[in-house]
């Protein structure tokens, strides 16, 4: 039987297991020595653990489990415990944020969006604990903190959804709910709301880099993977050498559009691509509501809406005697 | 050896693709392009779901010539069609009996039978304002209706109470509690088409007039314009509503390049706007006010009466009855207010502006093109 020849993840290796350096600067030990796993060797590599968790860890999967916690509570105390409900209808279930009422008062009464407030709290200081640890965890193995600054600008994404904008709107009610459906009805009538989110430039940018960074995966993702069989994973070591994987894939993208990443700088294409996702949609949610109320109309305005021809139609609520 | 995780592969790839596939809705579609290339206008129907078109009833007999006595000559306690003929008026009482009331109970439903001309039912009392209500829309919604025109059977299809209706939902939206407390949403409801959108957008939207409109007719906020998201998602809702009691999609009547701009609309979004302000005429004129003559098991679970939305005469179709006309055999229903005063009427003025041919708007001028009233 032909077998596809590739030194990624074929042979595990078994053997001590190891340890990693020893650590500096911290106040805990890894927890337990680690374990092999066959199936996740298939993944990625076969040995699990030692884990270091460490305060900020610690404290960061505690705030999780908090807004976990209130999250799902809420939803069951919505179908009066009862856990059959809870289950059938759990897509639907949520947890709201405060009503307009309330404008962008600190302190709501839980029921009314309190426990929203409480959750988002417990899940923003999870977040931030976790991205603090990530930031740690890179300095202490000496490496440089791209991991966390790719991490921050997804939290910035999710904090100007859920904080930022609706501080700036003035109103809780802007905000996101917590809940599978609810979050996506919430997607929709935001772009409802401000007049179809396409026409948001910075909106256009962050599909341009959502749909670039999953092109750049492929891209390289698929040429590792072609020149695996010469060693390809091994990039830096080998990259000037005549005959080697790496040269054969720059020659590879040289040949088929004239122009080839090198082995370094594919990876800051990768990160930037990324980090630049959540970055301008972050600028474009900011911008709605706050500097354009109606998206379709100021790009009517800039001339960059597409025109097509009109029906005719017009408002009946403008013609003299309409009932209104 | 090796045969094992290959087996279990190919069984996670069809396991996996079956559940991707489960929801999906099989069946044959058939598409029709509605506007402009490129602007994605079309109806999508799924034929296997489609509604079914409503049977519609044989004539008890047929309609007698109009002339001779009046009812009210003929009958006593006869206060909406006293007008109507004696014959045409036993004909329409025929047909109401065929139309709404139980086939077990025929006249004796709205009637005592001892004594025909008494009020002593509630039915006859809730009939004769139907009456009136239908006579209305006949003659001033005609926007809506068009020449088509409703009969009672629009709505009721042989049962004394239409199948589809509406009563709050909710008697305290605002509780202190979170046990059992959804916010009036995030529940599989059919009325809003199993989204968590708000399960009640008739209370807000179909009783009093409130502003359905959301998205601005600035491109830079105005002070008097704060629409939550809320707000938006009560409106989506009842969108949702309209969508799934018509069966069709949003570019029905909208194009998604800006649901507010109306010169992209299509001409239906003109009929449902008179149609949303009839459910609000029928609901507060017609319905409200039976309010004390409907006994407590007529009513809803927060006592208010039931009423009417999209649904109650649509059922699935962008035409009730699939565009069948039922007001020929019934004439006494068009009303009496129809033919002198039709362009007294403001509604019906309105509508024969609306028929002229609007000069287009130029699509570089939004204000223009989207501006509020």
């Amino acid at each position: 039987m032909a077998r596809y020849q590739n030194m990624f993840t074929q042979i595990q290796l078994r053997g001590p297991l190891e340890a990693g350096p020893p650590l500096r600067d911290s106040s805990f030990t890894r927890t337990g020595e680690g374990f092999y796993s066959y199936w996740l060797g298939k993944l990625g590599a076969a040995q699990v653990g030692p884990v270091y968790l460490g305060t900020l860890g610690m404290a960061s999967l505690i705030f999780a489990f908090l807004s976990f916690e209130i999250i799902g509570l809420n939803m069951w105390a919505s179908v009066n415990w009862d856990p059959i409900q809870f289950v059938r209808q759990l897509p639907w279930l949520a947890l709201e944020p405060p009503g307009p009422q309330w404008g962008f008062k600190l302190f709501v009464p839980l029921a009314q969006g309190g426990w929203w407030q409480i959750a988002g709290f417990c899940m923003t200081v999870s977040l931030l604990l976790w991205w603090l640890r990530t930031f740690r965890r890179a300095r202490a193995l000496g490496m440089g903190t791209h991991v966390a600054w790719a991490f921050a600008a997804a939290i910035l994404l999710i904090l100007t959804l859920g904080f930022i904008r609706p501080m700036l709107m003035g109103s809780w009610a802007e905000a996101v709910p917590f809940g599978i459906f609810p979050h996506l009805d919430w997607t929709a009538a935001f772009s409802i709301r401000y007049g179809n989110l396409f026409y948001n430039p910075f909106h256009c940018l962050s599909i341009a880099f959502l749909y670039g960074s999953t092109l750049l995966f492929a891209m390289h993702g698929a040429t590792i993977l072609a020149v695996g069989r010469y060693g390809g994973e091994r990039e830096i070591e080998q990259i000037t050498d005549r005959g080697t994987a790496s040269e054969r894939a720059a020659l590879f993208w040289r040949w088929t559009m004239g122009f080839n990443a090198t082995m370094e700088s594919i990876h800051r294409w990768a990160w930037w691509f990324a980090v630049l996702t959540p970055l301008t949609g972050a600028i474009g949610i900011l911008l709605t509501g706050t500097v354009v109320d109606n998206w379709y109309l100021w790009a009517v305005m800039h001339g960059y809406a597409p025109s097509y021809p009109g029906t005719g139609v017009i408002d009946p609520a403008t013609l003299p005697g309409a009932p209104q | 050896m090796n045969q094992f995780p290959t087996r279990i592969g190919v069984f996670a790839v069809v396991g996996l693709s079956a559940a991707l596939l489960g929801g999906c809705e099989f069946g044959p579609k058939q598409t029709t392009q509605t506007g402009h290339r490129g602007t994605g206008m079309d109806q999508i129907v799924a034929v296997n779901y489609r509604a079914k078109q409503a049977a519609i009833p044989p004539e008890p007999y047929p309609l007698p010539p109009d002339g001779g006595p009046t009812a009210a000559e003929s009958y006593q306690n006869v206060k909406v069609l006293g007008n109507v003929s004696k014959e045409r008026f036993d004909h329409l009482m025929a047909e109401m009996s065929q139309w709404v009331a139980p086939e077990t109970e025929g006249c004796n439903y709205c009637h005592n039978p001892e004594n025909l001309a008494s009020d002593e039912k509630y039915t006859k009392v809730v009939a004769r304002r139907m009456l009136q209500m239908t006579q209305t829309i006949n003659a001033q919604w005609s926007p809506h209706v068009k020449q088509t025109g409703v009969t009672c059977y629009t709505c009721h299809r042989g049962q004394p109470v239409p199948a589809n209706k509406w009563a709050m939902a909710d008697a305290m939206p605002a509780s202190m509690s979170i046990l059992g407390n959804k916010r009036g949403q995030n529940s599989p409801s059919p009325e809003v088409g199993f989204t968590s959108l708000p399960y009640d957008p008739f209370t807000q939207f179909l009783v009093v007039p409130q502003q359905i409109r959301v998205a601005g007719s600035d491109p830079f906020p105005q002070p008097n314009h704060v629409v939550s998201i809320k707000d938006t998602e009560m409106t989506y809702a009842l969108m949702m509503h309209m969508s799934s009691a018509l069966g069709v999609n949003c570019t029905f009547c909208h194009n998604t390049q800006s649901f507010r701009a109306w010169n992209l609309s299509t001409p239906p979004r003109g009929t449902a706007y008179y149609g949303i302000r009839m459910v609000r005429d029928i609901n507060e004129t017609y319905l409200a006010s039976l309010q004390n003559v409907f006994p407590n098991n007529r009513k809803g679970p927060h006592g208010d009466v039931y009423k009417v939305n999209c649904t109650t005469c649509h059922q699935g179709v962008s035409k009730p009855l699939g565009g069948v006309s039922m007001i020929a055999q019934a004439p006494a229903l068009k009303g009496p207010t129809l033919a002198p005063a039709a362009a007294a009427s403001p509604v019906t003025a309105a509508a024969a502006t609306d028929a002229v041919a609007a000069e287009q708007t130029p699509l570089g001028e939004p204000a223009v093109m989207t501006a509020q009233q």
